[in-house]
């Protein structure tokens, strides 16, 4: 096992969290959004980690399993959405989904 | 040990960088399956074997492979690549790149100010998860559970397509 401090484990999982956001933030195509989102998440998972390592306790992996369950769940409900937005504007920019109805 | 911490991690940033930026859906999809493989490998070097495992297990080869079916399904072709071309100019990355390294910044100078050097205690092993999670987190895998029914129910039902003779209006039925 590496000795790493928690401050370079959690810096790069920063960093991974910014370069999700930036794709979250840049792109109009709904695939790139929801991989975007998936950094995020595995960010967001991966500082658990990092924390789990620091106290050398199983609760971070523990909760970087939840965080994996969460968001296999909201891949395949964030795909299906974007099917029907390409069968329904055809296309894939959000953009075509800017108004709602009624 | 430690530089094959630095090196993943390096690997995985840049992958992931190149998968944000990319035009074509796949090659992104391609960049980033390389990106978590190359978590894992951070995980496994942070005393997470388990953790490693299944993020190669169920990230990069389920929630990716998902993605790239979907990619296949809509079957979009060189235009695709066009319209990416053109809605991903530089100037649309100015703004988010921006605020990200505002952001990053403050991290970093938080992370700065406060490091704690460990060396860890070894690696997690997979009967101390098992313990745990059929312990103190026995409520959080029955969450899981419910948010995966509630992921399955969702997903199947909004991908389903109308029926050749009826229209989506038609398919939700009478107003009630």
């Amino acid at each position: 096992m590496a000795s790493i401090s928690m401050g370079q484990g959690l810096l790069v999982a920063g960093l991974l969290f910014a370069i999700g956001l930036i794709g979250v933030l840049a792109r109009r195509n709904i695939i790139f959004i929801l991989l975007s989102l998936e950094v995020m998440a595995n960010a967001a998972g991966m500082a658990f980690v990092v924390a789990g390592y620091r106290w050398g306790q199983a609760d971070g992996q523990i909760i970087f399993l939840l965080i994996l369950t969460m968001a296999a769940a909201e891949v395949s409900v964030g795909l299906a959405l974007a099917l029907q937005l390409y069968r329904r504007f055809k296309t894939l920019d959000v953009d075509a989904a800017s108004r709602m109805r009624g | 040990m430690n530089e094959v911490f630095y090196i993943s991690a390096t690997v995985a940033l840049v992958s992931t960088l190149a998968a944000i930026t990319g035009v074509n859906a796949i090659h992104s999809l391609l960049y980033l399956i390389v990106s978590f493989l190359a978590i894992a490998l951070v995980f496994f070097t942070l005393g997470a074997p388990v953790i490693a495992a299944l993020e190669v297990i169920i990230y990069a080869g389920t929630i990716m492979v998902l993605f790239v079916f979907v990619i296949m399904i809509l079957n979009l072709g060189r235009e695709s690549v066009e319209q990416e071309k053109r809605w991903l100019s530089p100037g649309t990355l100015i703004g988010p790149v921006l605020l990200a390294v505002v952001l990053l910044a403050e991290i970093i100078y938080l992370l700065v100010r406060n490091t704690s050097t460990l060396s860890g205690t070894g690696a997690i092993q997979p009967s101390e998860l098992g313990s745990a999670l059929f312990g103190p987190y026995l409520l959080g895998v029955e969450l899981a559970s419910m948010v995966l029914l509630a992921g399955l129910v969702g997903a199947y039902h909004l991908g389903q397509r109308a029926r050749p003779d009826e229209t989506d209006d038609e398919r939700k039925g009478p107003p009630e």
